[in-house]
């Protein structure tokens, strides 16, 4: 049993396509009641099992509101690239199925000192914001929401917070060319004010970029980004604390690969942020393909360190402690 | 004299350095302008023009102000003591936003009352800098009448409100930017301990 990590087992209890690419899944306890409370920015691993495959396990980020624990509610991006577990999510899923997911986690937590809490949010990133502010708003908090797509159908939400919560949502339509006054805004908050954001790659960056050059301190800027596994060409590993030898298929990545193996390591997050499945390199002959935000320039540079969650490996051979 | 680190409730103090942000706030008393003109040598181009500097110069007179007004900050202001400096504080960071830095330098007792000026106003404490210059003298909290005693110098010392003699405890309270001070003869209140300078 991995830390953290204990399993709920849930029923899909409504499959609902939100836009062209995404669709919403809720999910309610198989044995009745109530599931786990949570708070706005967690997320679940979600079990997916299909028939002569290996499983695969993906984080999306709960989206309902924290008051609400009779069901827990996903949305899920359609990844044709990806490995193929989006695809199923909505492709294969159905109203009465029963699946298994993670225990909540949070990574993406609200400071509730704040003054004020400042989102900023991008695409699909969206979801853990959609949680945190009806938690805010239920406890009178001070928020703001800043929140950038490429088109009006793809406005995931968009809406729907506007019509929650009115001013306090900013909606950024790339394709009608708006742009978020990144410098302007950073500049005008009021002390005590925190600063989330959660949306693509390019955008964290450029968003804690900026704060950080205009004067946020670390402690006041949030952001989250799962780095969803990539799919990858199979390679061959060797766990030399439990003697095994094992293939990372294709479409696996290499945590799932080692719980295929029977050997239950460490993982929260599933997407490379949490840090807890780094993984000791015994020894290897070729090239990693890290994927991960966790490990430091050094640690990579080492040799010695992986994050099996999200990275893989080309080469000879890989020895993990494990 | 360096601080000595022995007291876990005690915040750590570090040396100023620069940060990047759009304005600057520097607070100091006494030999804490030192830390300030050090700041100074490291300090990146027009540092000063978004800066301000509160400067309350205790014992040191002149000694100090005008190197402090020579680093052409956008606004400087003398105080002639903490108390009246902290509402002038509070006032400026009511209305600042997130970019502001802050950096506090000299006495534990201003480093202390600033602090918590500023954490009210929602700034963690981590990101603002401190560096002691100066006395190691104390500010006291009685815990009989809750009377603080400023610039305390000595072990035991008597309380400025109720007159009981305090024995000075390490432990320090981040919430009264204070240390604790306890009835030393609560037995027999005619007994005289022998006093001593401790924090000098
Ligand atoms: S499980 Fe979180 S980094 Fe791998």
């Amino acid at each position: 049993m991995s830390s953290g990590t204990t399993k709920l087992d849930v029923t899909v209890a409504d499959v609902v396509p939100v836009n062209e690419l995404v669709t919403r899944f809720h999910f309610r306890p198989t044995s009745g009641g109530l599931l786990p409370t949570f708070s706005g920015g967690a997320h679940v691993v979600v079990e997916m099992r299909e028939e002569g495959k290996a499983p695969r396990l993906n984080p999306y980020s709960l989206m309902s509101s924290p008051l609400d624990t009779t069901e827990y509610t996903i949305s899920v991006r359609r990844d044709d690239a990806g490995r193929g577990g989006s695809l199923f999510m909505h492709n294969r899923v159905k109203p009465g199925d029963r699946m298994v997911v993670s225990y909540p986690v949070n990574l993406f937590s609200l400071d509730l000192r704040a003054k004020k809490h400042l989102m900023i949010a991008g695409g699909i990133g969206i979801t853990p914001f959609v949680a945190q502010t009806a938690q805010l708003a239920a406890e009178g908090g001070n928020f703001e929401l800043h929140y950038a797509c490429r088109t009006a159908a793809l406005f995931t939400y968009g809406d729907l917070l506007r019509e929650r919560y009115g001013k306090r949502v900013h909606l950024y339509h790339d394709d009608r060319g708006e742009k978020i006054a990144l410098d302007r805004l950073l500049t005008s908050q009021p002390l005590g004010t925190h600063l989330y954001v959660c949306g693509p790659a390019p955008m964290i960056d450029w968003v804690r970029g900026r704060a950080a050059a205009l004067g946020w301190p670390t402690e006041n800027v949030h952001f989250e980004h799962f780095s969803a596994p990539q799919p990858g060409k199979p390679f061959d590993v060797t766990l030399a604390l439990s003697g095994k030898t094992i293939r990372v298929g294709e479409q696996q990545s290499l945590l799932e690969a080692i719980e295929a193996a029977g050997v239950d390591p460490p993982y929260l997050c599933r997407g490379g942020v949490c840090g807890q499945c780094e993984t000791n390199v015994v020894s290897h002959d070729g090239t990693f393909l890290h994927n991960d935000h966790w490990l430091s320039d050094e640690d990579r540079a080492s040799g010695r360190k992986i994050m099996p969650c999200v990275s893989r490996f080309e080469g000879k051979s890989l020895v993990l402690e494990r | 004299m360096p601080i000595e680190p022995t007291i876990k409730s005690r915040p750590v103090y570090g040396t100023l350095s620069p940060q990047k942000g759009t304005e600057h706030l520097l607070i100091a008393d006494a030999e804490g302008a030192q830390a300030i003109l050090d700041l100074a040598k490291a300090a990146p181009e027009g540092f000063f023009s978004a800066a301000e500097i509160v400067f309350i110069p205790r014992a040191t007179g002149d000694r100090y102000v005008a190197a402090l007004k020579g680093l052409t900050p956008a606004r400087f202001y003398e105080g002639p003591s903490i108390a009246a400096a902290l509402p002038r504080l509070r006032q400026t960071l009511a209305t600042a936003h997130v970019g502001l830095r802050v950096y506090l330098a000299g006495t534990e007792g201003l480093m202390g009352q600033a602090m918590q000026v500023a954490l009210e106003a929602g700034i963690d404490h981590s990101s603002i800098q401190t560096e002691h210059r100066g006395s190691l003298a104390r500010r006291v909290q009685c815990v009989h009448c809750k009377g603080i005693t400023e610039d305390v110098t000595t072990q035991p010392v008597t309380c400025a409100h109720c007159g009981l003699t305090l024995f000075v405890r390490d432990h320090y309270s981040r919430r009264l930017a204070a240390f604790q001070g306890v009835c030393i003869n609560a037995e027999d209140r005619s007994e005289q301990v022998p006093v001593e300078e401790a924090f000098p």
